[in-house]
């Protein structure tokens, strides 16, 4: 068979650290190549940090994973060179419908708005993601950066010494010794380095279970997302229908609690319920089936010592939203210029307590979001779902009851208000929506888009105003990309970043979020917010 | 936008006939149905109102909570 999930992309071969006497030393150890270790090693080799990405398979992972990737992950990885084939192999959609019991309540149109380079949302299988991924790294590898991916290696202990971390690794040829400076577990929501640090993992599960299964179908179903309450073929319950690439269909059922879930994954069992839910006449294959039961839960620090956690080894969510994946990614982005700076001397390592205070907010951001959605999809009490019945029914005629219908919120990013790497807000009449803090929107420039023209590194972003070509503080520069606002004909760059103000100074950090804006050049308040934003005031 | 403080004083032109009406509304209807018209109600009015003020309120008032309450609202 050759299927992507079945095929070893990197098989286990010796390295000659297994040789070593005295155990190889690597800048940093990233544990997991699943989308968040993917992206984490690609993006510090591309800032020249020497990063070696350990995995305990060989192979990308299969079954019912992430499908649903967002517009702000995409615009990461965009910066990482790896976006433009996610889009051509994914579905692009924005249309959704919501059934209540057996009638069409309405429909919508995620409307996104005009002038982003990239989608609202694209469908794509994890486990095409992590290959793509995998396919980035190797031409970097061919390329000479400094990134090395091993598959077959796990690593099953880890104690701190005054030189830093050392690893013990379990390969198909027996264990040997690894010396880090730093290691990002990326090792997923079961983390192993979690449980060998004895970290808490508290949060709390749902009392529900829902069958997952991804099929194959030529069925005559739309582009558009399709979710029921209450439905004639899982009465009582929930159900989503979901276009992946390749003819293969997500379908998610909701099955209660009290149920008996190894005879739920059954065949038997699951092919009448499809069946029942397609209708009679369409021929469907099982790609994968399993249950699950979701739980929302996160670390109370992200950072240990020189272990550091991104995605869902760091906090875990409901998948309603989409919220795995994505928020992982955006871990990925907020940390890796932040090591990259301090493996290279040039921030302290209390900069990666910024980590910490931003990624936490957006795992809570995520946690309350797909709490809410849980509580609404599943009510649990007789009162709540005489409410949540009431919404759905008046979501048929009454617009107003449509927001209320809380089918998953798509996952945007936060806006990191009070971090401490941000510089007041200094541009009078600018939108908020690019207040310091926020995540840079996107807006066309001619023929290309302004995120890829921020692209990494601090940038001294000038609309109409005058500055210097490049600004420095204690060895940072900023790099200045000038601009005018009739550079988009459309207005939405004005709109975006200026508002009533005439012109506009943005400092914007690696990760395209902005630190710092003012109505005009000011060298000293520059640098100060260069220094602020890189931990040093 | 103003915020609004909920009127807790008589304020309903025709107290009788409104009573009545909303007791007609529900003539015929089961438990579970007439528990369902007062959800949908509580909906259209609370949209109606649209001021998260005034339905904090709103909630603790009904909760027989006092005005203390509803000021540690988040």
């Amino acid at each position: 068979m050759g299927r992507i999930f079945e095929t070893p992309l990197y098989p286990y071969s010796r390295s000659p650290d297994q040789d070593a006497v005295v155990p190889a030393r690597h800048r940093v150890v990233v544990v997991g190549a699943g989308p968040v270790g993917l992206a984490t090693a690609i993006d510090l080799a591309m800032q020249g940090i020497e990063v070696l990405l350990l995995d305990e398979n060989d192979r990308v992972s299969w079954g019912s994973r992430a499908i649903c990737f967002a517009k702000r992950p995409l615009e990461i990885l965009d910066r990482l060179g790896a976006a433009q084939r996610m889009v051509d192999k994914g579905v692009v959609w924005q249309l959704g419908k919501v059934f209540f019991g057996d009638r069409q309540v309405y429909d919508f149109n995620l409307l996104a708005e005009d002038g982003h380079r990239r989608p609202a949302f694209i469908n794509l299988q994890q486990y095409h993601f992590e290959s793509l991924l995998c396919e980035r790294i190797f031409e970097m590898k061919a390329a000479d950066a400094p990134v090395d991916l091993r598959g077959r290696n796990s690593v099953t202990n880890i104690t701190e010494q005054e030189f830093g971390l050392e690893l013990d690794v379990d390969t198909p040829e027996g264990p040997y010794k690894l010396r880090a400076d730093w290691l990002i577990a990326c090792d997923g929501a079961g983390s192993p380095i979690r449980k060998m640090m004895g970290l808490d993992f508290p949060g709390q599960v749902f009392e529900d279970n829902f069958l997952i299964a991804d099929v194959v179908m030529d069925g005559d179903f739309p582009t558009e997302r399709w979710f029921w309450f209450d439905p004639p073929f899982n009465r009582g319950q929930s159900a989503l229908l979901h276009k992946q690439p390749d003819g293969v269909w997500r379908i998610d059922l909701q099955l209660g609690w009290n149920i008996d879930r190894e005879a739920a994954v059954k065949p038997e069992n699951v092919i009448p319920r499809l069946r029942a839910m397609l209708g009679e006449g369409v021929k469907f294959d099982l790609e994968w089936v399993s249950v699950y039961t979701f739980q929302c839960r996160r670390m109370e620090r992200f950072r240990h010592g020189r272990v550091i956690f991104a995605g869902d080894s760091a906090h875990q969510v409901s998948p309603f939203g989409a919220r795995g994946a994505n928020s992982g990614l955006q871990d990925s982005d907020n940390l890796c210029w932040k090591l990259a700076l301090i493996c290279e001397g040039k921030a302290p390592e209390s900069l990666l307590d910024s980590y910490d205070a931003e990624r936490l907010q957006g795992a809570e951001e995520n946690i309350l979001n797909s709490t809410r959605s849980t509580d609404f999809i599943t009510p649990k009490t007789e009162v709540s779902r005489i409410f949540r019945d009431a919404v759905l029914d008046l979501s048929a005629d009454h617009a107003f009851a449509r927001p209320l219908v809380n089918s998953g919120r798509l996952s945007v990013p936060c806006v990191h208000d009070g971090s401490p790497l941000n510089t007041a807000d200094a541009l009078p009449g600018a939108p908020a929506r690019t207040r310091p803090g926020a995540p840079c929107t996107d807006a066309p420039l001619g023929e290309g888009f302004l995120l890829d023209r921020l692209g990494g590194g601090f940038v001294l972003m000038t609309i109409d105003a005058e500055s210097p070509d490049q600004v420095a503080a204690g060895g940072i520069t900023a790099r200045r990309l000038a601009l005018r606002a009739g550079d988009d004909a459309t207005g939405a760059l004005a709109a975006r970043y200026l508002g009533a103000a005439a012109q506009g100074v943005y400092l914007v950090r690696p990760d395209q979020i902005v630190a710092a804006r003012w109505a005009a050049f000011d060298q000293a308040s520059v640098q100060a917010a260069l220094l602020r934003a890189t931990g040093r005031a | 936008m103003k915020m609004a403080k909920l009127i807790t004083t008589p304020n309903l032109p025709d107290p009788d006939g409104f009573y009545e009406e909303l007791l007609a509304a529900h003539d015929g209807l089961s438990k579970a149905e007439s528990d369902a018209l007062n959800a949908r109600l509580i909906l259209l009015l609370a949209n109606h109102i649209g001021d998260l003020q005034a339905l904090r309120q709103a909630l603790a008032a009904a909760r027989r909570e006092g005005p203390e309450a509803e000021l540690k609202a988040p």
